[in-house]
């Protein structure tokens, strides 16, 4: 079942408090390829593989059709940094 | 040197594991453990391919497993790590993530600290070595 950028959006912003999330799906119209980066307190004193694991688990349902699947996860300070 | 090029991928294969005790004996058979889409010299999809460009850099020796070759070991590996998607890196029999946390790790340098904790000295840091004593020549 192919997926929306909308649909994936709504659904990490809901399940992670996201403050900020980017999604791009670049599958050139499949809806099964994406990346995204979210940036959520929830990460906050996390390492790596817990945020992952954390989108993961709120993306569960739709990781089973999504063939590819790119994550960046910040923390809101990261996120600052981050910005030019 | 000549011998480690020529050693560096021991690829193993191996097929029907599907059970978390031979899962689990795998991922400790050595030190670095990834499973891929394709094998290390022909990866069938870019983010196996970002794994196993990664690793070269690091010159490290590992197994590597093609999960297109055995569809149980495909469906076995994901439930056993609680990883949804393909590649998977191991490290001293641990779950270290997919390609996206392994590229991280890379431009942080926290890969060459977890290479180290697992006895492997990374070709980065003697390039950079070698690197030095050039221009002290």
């Amino acid at each position: 079942m192919p997926y929306t950028e909308d649909q994936i959006r709504n659904k990490l912003i809901k399940g992670l408090d996201a403050v900020h999330v980017e999604v791009v799906d670049q599958s050139d119209g499949c809806g099964a390829k994406f990346a995204v980066v979210i940036v959520s307190n929830k990460f906050e004193g996390k390492p790596l593989l817990q945020r992952h694991r954390l989108v993961n688990s709120v993306l569960a349902e739709e990781l089973k059709d999504i063939h590819a699947f790119s994550q960046k996860t910040l923390t809101p300070e990261q996120w600052e940094k981050d910005q030019p | 040197m000549f011998l480690s090029r020529v050693s560096r991928f021991s690829i193993f294969m191996r097929s029907f594991a599907t059970k978390p005790e031979e899962i689990e004996n795998i991922v400790k058979r050595n030190k670095v453990v990834v499973f891929m889409k394709g094998v290390p010299d022909e990866p069938k999809c870019g983010f196996s391919n970002a794994v196993v460009q990664i690793l070269r850099m690091h010159g490290v020796k590992y197994d590597a497993h093609d999960v297109l070759k055995d569809e149980e070991l495909r469906q076995g590996i994901k439930d056993f790590s609680s990883w949804p998607t393909i590649p998977q890196v191991f490290i001293c029999g641990e779950f270290v993530g997919g390609c996206d946390i392994l590229l991280q790790m890379h431009q942080n340098g926290e890969l060459v600290e977890q290479l180290k904790k697992a006895g492997i000295l990374s070709e980065l840091l003697n390039k950079e070595q070698s690197q030095d004593s050039k221009t002290k020549e």
